[in-house]
């Protein structure tokens, strides 16, 4: 319906502006929400405690090695060994979900409940302008969020620390934001999706939190516990069963899109991840062998061995928004 | 229902208004428009034709198919068959040209209630194509029309449902719409709103010159607005005109009178005639057939047919009541009620509607709401 109105309807005034007085609604919206500064709060606790020991090593093991190159993008990767915080990138993994969520498992049934949902659509706009002006809403302030997070850790390793940044470093640490906005834009895309099927948005919060538990907690074991039923007879007939049996599981891993995001984020932070994956030929394995370990790789480099990973990543955030955007496209407007 | 209704002369007519409509300029028009939810026919091949600077009034219980009407008129809703025209286009086409110019306000209307009023308001003004002052002059002009300006500045959470309708007119008006449709306006509002509300549509229309279509299934809140009715039960129009054509039409061609005689000297039961006794006085009265005996009133429900002989038998009432010793209490004639109307309407036949007979000069003679606009 919509595409066709398109087609007869040319030249009205402010067409496409539509999408975008939603979007800078909902923006406001969310920036002056509670649950903003909560989020916000929570990505810049998390992101404080590793920095504390990232500081803290960096600084000893600097005192000692003088060329300690890529120390800036340390400050990302850094997990201290000794307690069970995670690293600000493996951070963000976990909390993005929570955050893409939050921000959009209301965003349409909220509407059809509070009564404005009608009122809206009646008004000179598209359907379609309504979801996407939501959906560049969330994705707008969680990338605010994060850039907030991300520039107090890096102010903090240039001014405390005094780690400045290559500018390969900085292209890397961008290149990482882009992997969290579209890690983010996933959830945010489920999110949405859930706020159109479900009718209420408690119930879609809590589906919405539920899989992104089961993502974060029990996905590394239920992948892990299929890997190890399946692979063994999935390799039964490979000439090397053990690197078979790697491969496989690593596969099956990646079914998970945290596994994607945690590999991509990885790679593209650090340029001395030469591999996302265990070698699996026997000229792979030749080759790593030669391969002088630890030596850093360039940037485009570490793209290329993400770059089937950004592609799932993205591909499954189109997924998700495209259902959401048929179904909301062909809802009724009553309840 | 091919007439062409008068044209408005108030009203300034927009560019392309008229480009599809060629043979009427009703605002609103529909031909065996249709929707079906699977095997659940909801609309049921609707013809309607509303005109010009007319409050229409769609009457019908829930789920009679009013709201999905009026949402295939905003385009809101795909019709499974038949067409619609609304200010001239088609609204499945063109939904945007129609929304621009429709001013609606939905069943049960909400504001997102972490806004104020006003803010709400400049969030409808911006989709609009409205900014900057203009809007602002246009949001305090439509604020005060409704009798919002003063609570304008608050949270709409803590606006009652009186005060969300008013809130719910002004953000329909604010397009300067050439058609209103209401969706309910009426429901879960106290009395005395609705008579607000319904006051406030009144002066509206006069003012602006407006075409409105409200649905209603109060229809007794309504029927002082409404210059015409149709009536729609299980997705059909089954009659369209105004509330005397229709009761003429549904009614039984009688005029009812209500009739309460007393005995002369007081018996002991207490003033109130027998109702044997008055019904046997009564009894052989041409054109008067009793029908009812209203125990709370200990009055006598009576149908005078045809109804032009009311006169003649009121005499007769009075003489016959003189001469079986009775006093007259009361005498009047029951004006035919909407909700009688629909009663007898559903009741009876489910019939192609016919068309409407009332020409526009019967309606500025009913209703003095027409003459100003004419």
């Amino acid at each position: 319906m919509t595409a066709a109105a398109r087609n007869v309807n040319p030249g009205l005034a402010g067409r496409s502006a539509g999408w975008r007085i939603v979007a800078v609604k909902e923006f406001a919206d969310h920036v002056t929400s509670a649950r903003f500064y909560v989020l916000l709060a929570v990505l810049g606790l998390a992101a404080v405690v590793p920095l504390y020991f990232a500081a803290d090593a960096i600084r000893s093991v600097a005192s000692q090695v003088a060329d300690t190159r890529f120390a800036f993008v340390e400050l990302f990767l850094y997990a201290p060994s000794s307690l069970p915080i995670p690293s600000v990138f493996a951070f963000v993994g976990i909390v993005a979900p929570l955050l893409g969520v939050a921000f959009a498992f209301d965003a349409i049934n909220a509407e059809r409940t509070d009564g404005t949902l009608p009122r809206l659509l009646s008004q000179p706009i598209y359907r379609d302008d309504v979801i996407n002006g939501k959906f560049a809403a969330g994705l707008a302030s969680i990338t605010l969020a994060l850039l907030a997070v991300v520039g107090v850790i890096a102010g903090f390793g240039i001014i405390r620390l005094g780690i400045v940044p290559s500018a390969e470093e900085v292209l890397r640490l961008l290149a990482w934001l882009v992997v969290a906005i579209v890690w983010v834009g996933l959830w945010l895309a489920f999110g949405l999706l859930l706020s159109v099927v479900i009718r209420r948005a408690a119930t879609a919060a809590l589906i919405g939190f539920g899989v992104w538990l089961f993502v974060a907690i029990f996905g590394q074991l239920a992948t892990g516990l299929i890997a190890g039923v399946l692979a063994p007879i999935f390799a039964a007939g490979a000439d090397q069963p053990a690197l078979a049996t790697q491969v496989f599981s690593d596969t099956i891993q990646r079914v998970l899109p945290l596994t994607l995001y945690l590999e991509s984020a990885r790679v593209i932070l650090n340029p001395t991840e030469t591999t996302v994956s265990v070698p699996s030929t026997i000229a792979q394995v030749a080759q790593w062998q030669q391969q002088v370990q630890g030596q850093p790789i360039a940037f485009d480099q570490s793209l290329l061995l993400i770059w089937p990973h950004l592609v799932a990543l993205v591909a499954l955030t189109a997924i998700c928004f495209a259902a959401a955007y048929v179904r909301f496209m062909r809802q009724e407007v009553r309840a | 229902m091919t007439q062409t209704a008068p044209a408005r002369p108030s009203r300034r007519r927009r560019s392309g208004a008229s480009s599809e409509s060629g043979i009427s300029n009703a605002p609103i028009r529909t031909r065996a428009l249709t929707k079906r939810y699977g095997d659940f026919v909801a609309v049921d091949r609707l013809d309607l034709e509303i005109r010009p600077g007319e409050i229409f009034g769609l009457l019908g219980q829930n789920g009679a198919g009013k709201t999905t009407t009026i949402l295939m008129l905003l385009g809101l809703t795909e019709p499974s068959g038949g067409t619609a025209r609304v200010v001239g286009l088609d609204p499945a086409r063109r939904p945007l040209e129609v929304k621009r110019r429709v001013g609606y306000l939905p069943d049960a209307v909400g504001f997102y209630d972490n806004l104020t009023g006003r803010e709400n308001l400049r969030y409808t003004a911006r989709l609009n194509g409205l900014g900057g002052s203009e809007a602002e002059e246009k949001i305090e002009a439509v604020l005060v029309q409704v009798g919002m300006a003063d609570r304008a500045d608050t949270r709409t959470e803590t606006y009652s449902r009186g005060m969300l309708q008013r809130l719910g007119i002004a953000d329909a008006l604010l397009k300067d719409p050439d058609v209103m449709i209401l969706d309910e306006p009426t429901t879960a509002i106290d009395p005395i709103g609705v008579v607000e509300i319904l006051a406030l549509l009144r002066d509206l229309v006069r003012e602006r010159g407006m075409t409105v279509l409200l649905s209603s299934h109060l229809l007794s809140q309504v029927q002082s607005v409404c210059d015409r009715v149709g009536i729609f039960a299980a997705g059909r129009l089954i009659g369209v005109g105004t509330v005397g054509e229709l009761a003429e039409r549904f009614g039984d061609g009688a005029a009812h009178l209500e009739i309460e005689l007393a005995p002369a000297r007081a018996t002991g039961s207490g003033g109130v005639g027998v109702p044997a006794d008055v019904a046997a006085a009564l009894h052989g009265i041409e054109h008067l057939e009793l029908e009812r005996f209203d125990a709370v009133h200990g009055a006598w429900h009576a149908a005078v047919r045809p109804a032009s002989a009311s006169e003649d038998v009121r005499e007769a009432i009075v003489t016959a009541a003189g001469l079986h010793g009775l006093r007259l209490i009361s005498l009047r004639e029951l004006e035919p009620s909407l909700d009688d109307i629909y009663r007898t309407a559903v009741a009876g036949m489910i019939r192609e509607p016919e068309p409407a007979a009332a020409s526009a000069e019967e309606l500025a003679d009913e209703q003095d709401l027409t003459e100003v606009l004419e």
